[in-house]
């Protein structure tokens, strides 16, 4: 399917936004931690905005995703607000939970993000959940799981994959392999070469991708939800990727320098802005301009969150029963 | 004297078992090389070789059903899991079979096992990293559980825990992390089941573990010497030193127990039972259970906050059951 070049500037400026933000959340749990506070985990999701982009990009409205503790970039390619997002990930009434959930626990129903989870895994088997009700009420909805190649090694994922393969039902298994679970080396949770081999044995597609190339993830995105949506079942692509940062806040790097640098030169917004300019003769100044577009409505966001008030403590129970 | 930090004194606690007893290792995921998220077996791996200190998948239920397998043949296995709230992950192994093996096989078979992970709120992290569930495994018979307050309970209980022939659940409070505390050189051992006396008084008993031992100490030592506050740490939940804490409500005739986990069907709540059951006479008024929201925890500070008891909270607690 051939991709337009405005609906690539529009993958381009929503990797952008991703970006953005999470540098921006860097920078303001890091100030907070130096004022002695300690404002939760933080899982940034740079270096790997082409999969949430080139996945998401392709979902309708009505489709939905599954997420996980790396969410951000999932959440927002979705298309939730970013106000909202900041305003979340800095515990205000105003975010997308309200100040009850923050970076790991992300939903936003009215667009189908399914949220985030703190439980690596823990999304996998909820997935299955939204593929059924595709089927039960006849719609031609399809889900959207991602997931690391740590989560992999959890009983769920075989569980899950198991059961919509038998079933059939609509479900695309992304797997995100940025080569470490925290500090654990992907040879130690899977001893083959690659997590989408694992397809062979559930009787499913498996699809490996380049996941710091957007188009690429694209098309294999494409393959994957037409076939789910047409009732042909689930399939696995896992997108080989790299994140820029250690794994949360708190853990030093610990990663080869090397192997940093190889996987930095590969990043996939300058990649992707390069392609754009060499073979789609698009215009440094048009990058700019959605580049500056981004910054203006971060920084509004930023405001939003600071004018934003703390939640009521008298509130918390508000929300335990429907 | 010097002074340690907790995850020093976990580490000592099982270095020293490792060099004392060739059957004890240490798993988990991020345990080996790199020495642990929280720095548990820093250096252990080095120390003692990749078949006894290693790296798991990220599997808390093979993780858990590699302890209680090896556990069965002779081995003395320490598994860490990252945080508390993922034991749902491996419920199975640890509770259908772990707890229940020796009851099952008519004594024929022992779990000498510990796990070791991190509880509790106050670090912003919400609802699946900040549980402490303590009340879930007391549920199940067979299983011990161990929720020390000082650093020298760490390194101690620790060391008792390792050596039991049980399954136990090791505990340590997250907000405890940076706590430094002076204690000796050399090894000592904490004996799981035995109450500790934090502070003497004879107006209120309050029991209190974990993190809210030292809380309670704190608001104790507010109200003094208004009110006489003795604080019981019982360090261990099963096996529970309930006699000092008899001996403690016979003198003051008032019980406030404080945890940070629910309040419903909680800890507070049976100790509460076995006093009243005990030691009726001496109750001058009705005690009370001092505990976390019957809630989730919350993401934002506040919310959070509002969710587990404050020294403030303890505090008032006391003063109106001091009243009574
Ligand atoms: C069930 C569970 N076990 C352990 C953890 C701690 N933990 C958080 S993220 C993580 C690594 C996850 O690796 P992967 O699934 O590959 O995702 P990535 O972080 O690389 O995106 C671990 C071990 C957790 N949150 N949940």
């Amino acid at each position: 399917m051939a991709v337009d070049v405005e609906e690539m500037l529009r993958l381009y400026g929503l990797m952008v936004r991703i970006r953005n933000f999470e540098l921006k959340m860097v920078e303001i749990f890091t100030a907070r931690m130096k004022a002695g506070d300690f404002p939760g985990a933080l899982h940034t999701y740079c270096g790997e905005e082409a999969i949430a982009v080139g996945v998401c990009g392709v979902l309708r409205p009505d489709d939905y995703v599954f997420s996980t503790h790396r969410g951000h970039g999932h959440a927002l390619a979705k298309g939730a607000d970013l106000n909202k997002m900041v305003a979340e990930l800095n515990g205000r009434a105003s975010g997308l939970s309200r100040g009850f959930g923050g970076s790991m626990h992300l939903y936003d129903p009215s667009i189908g993000f399914m949220g985030t989870t703190g439980v690596v895994g823990g999304n996998l088997p909820l997935c299955l959940g939204t593929a059924y009700a595709s089927v039960a009420l006849g719609g031609t909805f399809v889900t959207v799981a991602f997931f690391g190649e740590g989560a992999a090694s959890q009983g769920s994922f075989h569980e899950s994959v198991n059961m919509a393969a038998v079933m059939r039902w609509p479900v695309v298994y992304v797997c995100e392999n940025n080569l470490y679970a925290a500090t654990t080396h992907v040879a130690v949770n899977c001893p083959l070469e690659n997590i989408a081999d694992r397809a062979k044995g559930y009787g499913i597609p498996g699809a490996v991708v380049d996941g710091n190339d957007v188009l690429a993830v694209r098309e294999a995105a494409v393959e994957a939800i037409e076939r789910a949506r047409s009732g042909c079942g689930p399939t696995l692509i896992e997108c080989k990727t790299y994140r820029h940062h250690p794994h949360c806040m708190v853990i030093p790097e610990h990663r080869p320098p090397k192997e940093c640098r190889e996987w930095h030169a590969k990043d996939p917004i300058e990649s992707f802005a390069a392609s754009l300019m060499r073979i789609h003769a698009t215009t440094r100044d048009t990058l700019d301009a959605i580049e500056a577009r981004e910054v203006g409505l971060l920084e509004a966001a930023v405001k939003f969150m600071r004018e934003s008030p703390l939640p009521d403590p008298a509130t918390v129970g508000d929300y335990l029963w429907a | 004297m010097r002074r340690l930090k907790t995850i020093q004194a976990l580490r000592e606690a099982i270095d020293e078992e490792m060099a004392r007893d060739s059957a004890v290792c240490l798993f988990g995921e991020d345990i080996g090389a790199y020495g642990g998220v929280w720095g548990l077996s820093v250096g252990l791996q080095k120390k003692y070789g990749e078949r006894r200190v290693f790296d798991t998948p990220l599997s808390e239920s093979a993780i858990i059903g590699t302890a209680v397998g090896a556990a069965m043949v002779g081995m003395r296995p320490v598994a860490e899991l990252e945080y508390i709230d993922f034991i749902t992950e491996c419920m199975d192994p640890l509770m259908n079979e772990g707890a229940k093996l020796r009851f099952m096989s008519g004594g024929q078979v022992k779990v000498p096992m510990t796990v070791v992970a991190p509880c509790g709120a106050g670090t912003s992290e919400a609802a699946h990293h900040s549980k402490s569930l303590e009340a879930w495994m007391l549920h199940e018979p067979g299983m011990k559980v161990v929720m020390p307050s000082t650093i020298h309970d760490m390194k101690g209980l620790l060391k008792s825990a390792i050596r039991d022939d049980n399954p136990v659940a090791f505990l340590w409070h997250k907000a405890m992390f940076d706590l430094n505390e002076e204690v000796p050189e050399g090894e000592w051992t904490t004996p799981l089941g035995v109450a500790a006396k934090r502070r003497p008084g004879t107006d209120v008993t309050v029991v209190a573990y974990s993190l809210m031992a030292s809380r309670a100490v704190e608001a104790a030592d507010r109200v003094a010497p208004r009110i006489g506050v003795e604080v019981i740490d019982p360090r261990t939940l099963n096996p529970f030193d309930l006699p000092a804490v008899l001996d403690s409500v016979r003198k003051t005739g008032r019980l406030l127990v404080v945890h940070e986990s629910p309040r419903r069907c909680g800890v507070g709540a049976d100790i509460v039972r076995q006093v009243v059951e005990c030691e009726f006479r001496s109750l001058k008024t009705a005690p009370r259970v001092l505990a976390g929201a019957d809630l989730p925890i919350p993401f934002s500070k506040p919310l959070e906050n509002a969710c587990v008891p404050q020294v403030d909270d303890i505090v008032r607690a006391i003063e109106v059951i001091a009243a009574k």
